[in-house]
């Protein structure tokens, strides 16, 4: 006789879904031009739900429900605050452009919200069938999103191809998941840490492999990134800059807890995998974006490489690398964030452009635009004084820690290489002469470009404390549930 | 005096008047001239807070004094702390005086975009103070690394017209070196499980370990140096750079590179240094007389000026790792004499530029004739680039030579030939610049200098020749540090067995034969272990 489980531990999730419904009636009966309404409206649910993640509901701890589904703890939380926040940013930036792209739908922010909500299953899940549905309903409401810019064919194959890849990628994890279900009988991830020990039977890990092929997937490591630049670019703007963070958060964060938790005992399997693709995201990610003359593209390439960058620190396999990831991510949010409000607010006569060339002589023409940018560029390239500097000092500790020179080595070199275009956005900006002038940028937009900047530097250097105790508390819950 | 935080006031203030410079709005004259009194005057300001750290400075205490410390990350074991000792304490003054003397040099050079220009050039002393008093390692990275951006647009913006090329090429060049430096030092903090540069230089890291953090280390500083063969992003970036950039660039960034040399390699990694003597005696004497030759064959005077530095260099890491008295206080005189003669030396050509906008040698000539101040003056600094005596330039040289024929008579013999070649050059451009005939009409419409170039020039004849005269002066500061610092290499190096043990300090020069003689041996033995 099943009793009804405590619904408390996932009120926010709840919270959301119940407020993503609400808003789409909102929108249905308000009809046309109500996305305004709709996407505060969405923001707010947004804030709501990471006020009840924080506080937990008077929750402390790891705290499991629905049957050992869901699972909520301070690793979960974490991730879940960098997504709401990714999310909600991402939806203030997309105001503007629906607008001027004449595509102001409502269902914009609610399909946004819906996602965030698969997200945020994503990251509380404890079994690899919530994992699962998590994960599709994230995805589906990602595919929609991609094509939101329905007549244009640009938009249609990005989201047809991300939707055709996606599902490979849902299968490849599908068919790892039955692989572990068929040799363990089990697929709940407390159970498969305590029967995987010692040395593992080749059914478990072919099926790891599958699970973490798909996962790679999802946050676009190598060599699983080939959908990456297209949809990027295809996609509409806005959305690209919702893609570029929260759901590389999410899907990070379920990794992490995947390869830490069920498979923690199998690190030495899992650690070859790992440390294959962070290399190799690098690699690609830095020299890829060397011929990219589209920013749209460029920026693809760069997170490919920051993904690599993150996986760094996974594949020291130490609770320090747990922590220097969660850092990463809370910086690399909010470098992205900001170049993505900017190249929002790339617009030369009403008319939306993504050439890197367009930028030419925006030093002159909008100084503060360009500083901020450069401000961008300078942290995504990881030189310091900039907060991109302390999201690899983050990863290369624990990766020196667990003596994996090479892949120091190697990170280092990438990034001296990525530092190549990432000037050449400066570049642009500062040396070159105006071609053609750029619009005035939104009101909000600039806000959130300049709020981006002013935290990437300086401010950054006080918020440096409180994220690294949060990321360090994150990951001791993920290492004590062992 | 005490409660006052001197270093970071020093370090900070010229980031306040950038901020200032920011905020000024209005008609573009009206911008630029304002932009140009507020760099002026936060710089000399800057400039006279920096003198309180000269008074407050005992010279006679070898360790880190004005010491402030804040908490900052207790995770990472990180805080911000500042600190000078002998070594840093010149260079700090060196910043902050040719901080102003840039912004006046630059007030008539520079007409496009002068607002962020000053702002450049504040950001870049805030960075470069910063540096040479950080003493948490994470601090000292940071501050090495920003210096990066400003001097980055400086030669992209204002520079010549191959500038984008001579950009990029100083940025991935000094980048890249110095990211390996990056993983020496979380090497390093993984051992030593402090970033407190004043306790890594007691720690005792492992021979092997040590060896590998040399390199990378070495690898950052010799970029930044330069020191022959990675010193080919230099000449590009100082004949692009406009004036200003090049005097900060060949004034105090260069230093950098030594000072890391001698804060990091010789004190923490000492047993490293002793092991890889050799190599970088050979690398100072290819840089000396190759860069000497190079700089013989050039047609444009910056670039043979950018070749000069690379060689007068090549004396500092050579005087470095003579491991002797001599050599390394050599090592400290030369870089703050090159400090000033080659910033006074661009000045000059930058005089030479503004009136002319040529850097060709060929088409000036004879301009003893209608420009006998400016002859005087560049004169004096090409004297003390070549070193004559009563100059700063031959106390450094001939102190590090001493110190070179004591480690080893050959490295002594060739880097003498440098002298040599360094007169041939600097001669060569004084006679095509100052005699010949005064027969190009626009040379002969050229002025002399008028009160402004006087202003900057004044002080650093006057600093050059009370140097070369009165050595002591700027000695007495660093010396007990560098006693310090040479005594603390000599015990590691006695703990590890790599030298004989003997008495200290007291008898100098037979102590140091001594240990010359036996340096051969352990050498040996390492090499036929490997």
């Amino acid at each position: 006789m099943a009793t009804f489980p405590d619904l408390i531990p996932a009120l926010p999730e709840i919270f959301l879904a119940v407020a993503a419904m609400a808003l789409l009636l909102i929108g249905v009966f308000r009809g046309e031009g109500s996305l305004r309404l709709v996407s505060w409206l969405a923001v707010a649910s947004l804030i709501g739900a990471g006020f009840l993640a924080v506080t937990g509901v008077g929750l402390t701890g790891r705290v499991v429900t629905f049957n050992g589904l869901f699972v909520t703890d301070p690793f979960a939380v974490f991730a879940k605050l960098l997504i709401l926040t990714a999310s909600g940013l991402s939806i203030i930036l997309s105001i503007n452009y629906l607008e001027k792209e004449r595509v102001a739908r409502f269902e914009y922010p609610v399909l946004a919200v819906l996602a965030t909500l698969g997200m945020m299953g994503m990251v509380s899940a404890n079994n690899l069938i919530s994992l699962y549905i998590g994960l599709e309903l994230q995805s589906l409401a990602l595919y929609v999103l991609a094509a939101f810019k329905r007549d244009t064919v640009k938009s249609s194959e990005a989201g047809l191809k991300y939707f055709v890849l996606g599902a490979l990628s849902s299968g490849l994890l599908l068919y790892g998941s039955s692989l572990i279900y068929g040799f363990t009988g089990s697929v709940s991830f407390e159970r498969l840490a305590e029967v995987l020990t010692g040395t593992p039977s080749l059914g478990v890990i072919v099926g790891m492999v599958f699970v973490s092929a798909g996962l790679a997937f999802k946050i676009s490591a190598v060599p699983f990134h080939m959908w990456t630049p297209d949809v990027y670019e295809g996609a509409p703007t806005s959305v690209t800059s919702f893609f570029a963070v929260a759901p590389k958060v999410a899907a990070m964060s379920l990794f992490i807890r995947v390869l830490v938790g069920p498979f923690g005992d199998l690190t030495a399997q899992w650690h070859q995998v790992i440390w294959f693709c962070a290399a190799a995201s690098m690699i690609v990610g830095s020299l890829g974006a060397i011929q990219q003359k589209n920013i749209k593209r460029l920026m693809a390439y760069s997170s490919i490489g920051h993904i690599g960058y993150a996986l760094v620190g996974l594949s020291a396999g130490s609770q320090e690398g747990v922590r220097g990831v969660l850092i990463y991510l809370a910086i690399y949010l909010a470098m992205n964030v900001g170049v993505f409000a900017i190249i929002l607010s790339m617009r030369q006569n009403g008319r939306a452009v993504e050439e890197v060339a367009d930028l030419a002589g925006l030093s002159k023409t909008h100084p503060l635009l360009a500083f901020a940018m450069a401000v961008f560029m300078w942290s995504l390239a990881g030189v310091p004084p900039a907060a991109g500097f302390w999201g690899k000092w983050a990863v290369f500790l624990p990766a020196i820690q667990s003596q994996l020179y090479g892949l120091a080595i190697i990170g280092v070199i990438a990034s001296g290489i990525s530092c190549y275009y990432y000037l050449r956005v400066i570049k642009v900006m500062y040396f070159d002469d105006v071609t053609e002038q750029l619009d005035r940028p939104a009101l909000l937009t600039g806000a959130v470009a300049t709020g981006a900047a002013l935290f990437v530097f300086p401010v950054y250097i006080f918020f440096l404390a409180p994220i690294t105790s949060g990321a360090a508390a994150a990951a001791a819950s993920l290492f004590g549930a062992r | 005096m005490a409660d006052v935080p001197i270093l970071s006031l020093t370090t900070f203030l010229p980031l306040v008047g950038a901020l200032f410079i920011l905020l000024i709005r209005g008609e573009e004259q009206n911008v630029a001239r304002n932009a140009k009194s507020v760099a002026l005057w936060t710089s000399i300001i800057t400039f006279v807070v920096s003198l309180f750290i000269l008074t407050g400075f005992d010279p006679s205490n070898p360790g880190f004094q004005l010491v402030e410390e804040v908490q900052w990350l207790p995770a990472f074991n990180i805080a911000y702390i500042k600190g000078i000792d002998g070594v840093s304490v010149w260079f700090v003054l060196a910043s902050t005086l040719l901080t102003p003397i840039c912004v006046v040099a630059s007030w008539d050079a520079v007409e496009k975009r002068v607002k962020e220009f000053m702002i450049a050039l504040l950001v870049l002393e805030t960075m470069l103070v910063g540096m040479f008093t950080a003493l948490d390692f994470v601090l000292f990275y940071f501050f090495f690394e920003g210096v990066l951006l400003p001097m980055f647009l400086m030669i992209g913006i204002w520079g010549g017209p191959n500038r984008v090329y001579a950009s990029y090429k100083f940025f991935i060049y000094t980048f890249v070196g110095s990211v390996l430096m990056l993983l020496a030092i979380l090497a390093m903090y993984l051992t030593a499980g402090t970033m407190d540069m004043r306790v890594m230089v007691d720690y005792p890291f492992s021979s092997n370990m040590q060896i590998w953090l040399w390199l990378a280390f070495f690898i950052a500083f010799a970029v930044k140096t330069p020191i022959w063969p990675a010193h080919t992003w230099l000449p590009f970036a100082h004949v692009e750079a406009p004036t200003a950039g090049s005097v900060m660039l060949a004034g105090v960034m260069l230093k950098m590179g030594g000072y890391g040399l001698i804060r990091a390699n010789i004190q923490m990694l000492p047993e490293a240094s002793f092991y890889f003597q050799n190599l970088v005696f050979v690398m100072s004497i290819g840089a000396i007389i190759y860069t000497s030759l190079v700089a013989l064959a050039q047609s444009d005077m910056k670039k043979m000026i950018a070749y000069s530095s690379v060689a007068h260099m090549g004396y500092v890491s050579m005087g470095i790792f003579t491991m002797n008295q001599q050599g390394l206080d050599g090592a400290m005189f030369q870089m703050l004499s090159h400090t000033f003669v080659s910033a006074a030396l661009f000045l000059c050509i930058g005089v030479a530029y503004n009136r002319l906008h040529t850097r060709e040698m060929a088409a000036y000539g004879g301009m003893a004739k209608n420009m006998p101040r400016y002859a005087v003056v560049f004169a004096i600094f090409m004297f003390a680039s070549v070193g004559l005596p009563g100059t700063s330039g031959f106390v450094g040289e001939f102190l590090t030579m001493l110190g070179a024929f004591e480690a080893n008579t050959w490295v002594g013999l060739f880097s003498a030939t440098g002298l040599v070649l360094g007169a041939a050059y600097m001669l060569l451009l004084f006679r095509k610049l100052f005699f010949g005939k005064l027969d190009k009409p626009e040379v002969k419409a050229m002025q002399d200098l008028n009160w402004k170039e006087v202003s900057f020039f004044a002080p650093l004849v006057a600093i050059v020749i009370i140097m070369g005269v009165y050595p002591a002066s700027f000695q007495n500061v660093y010396n007990p540090t560098l006693e310090k610092i040479l005594a603390d290499h000599q015990a590691s190096l006695r703990s590890a067995g790599l030298i004989e043990a003997q008495p200290t300090q007291t008898a100098h020069v037979t102590q140091e034969t001594a240990s010359t003689a036996a340096q051969g041996q352990p050498v040996a033995d390492k090499a036929s272990e490997n």
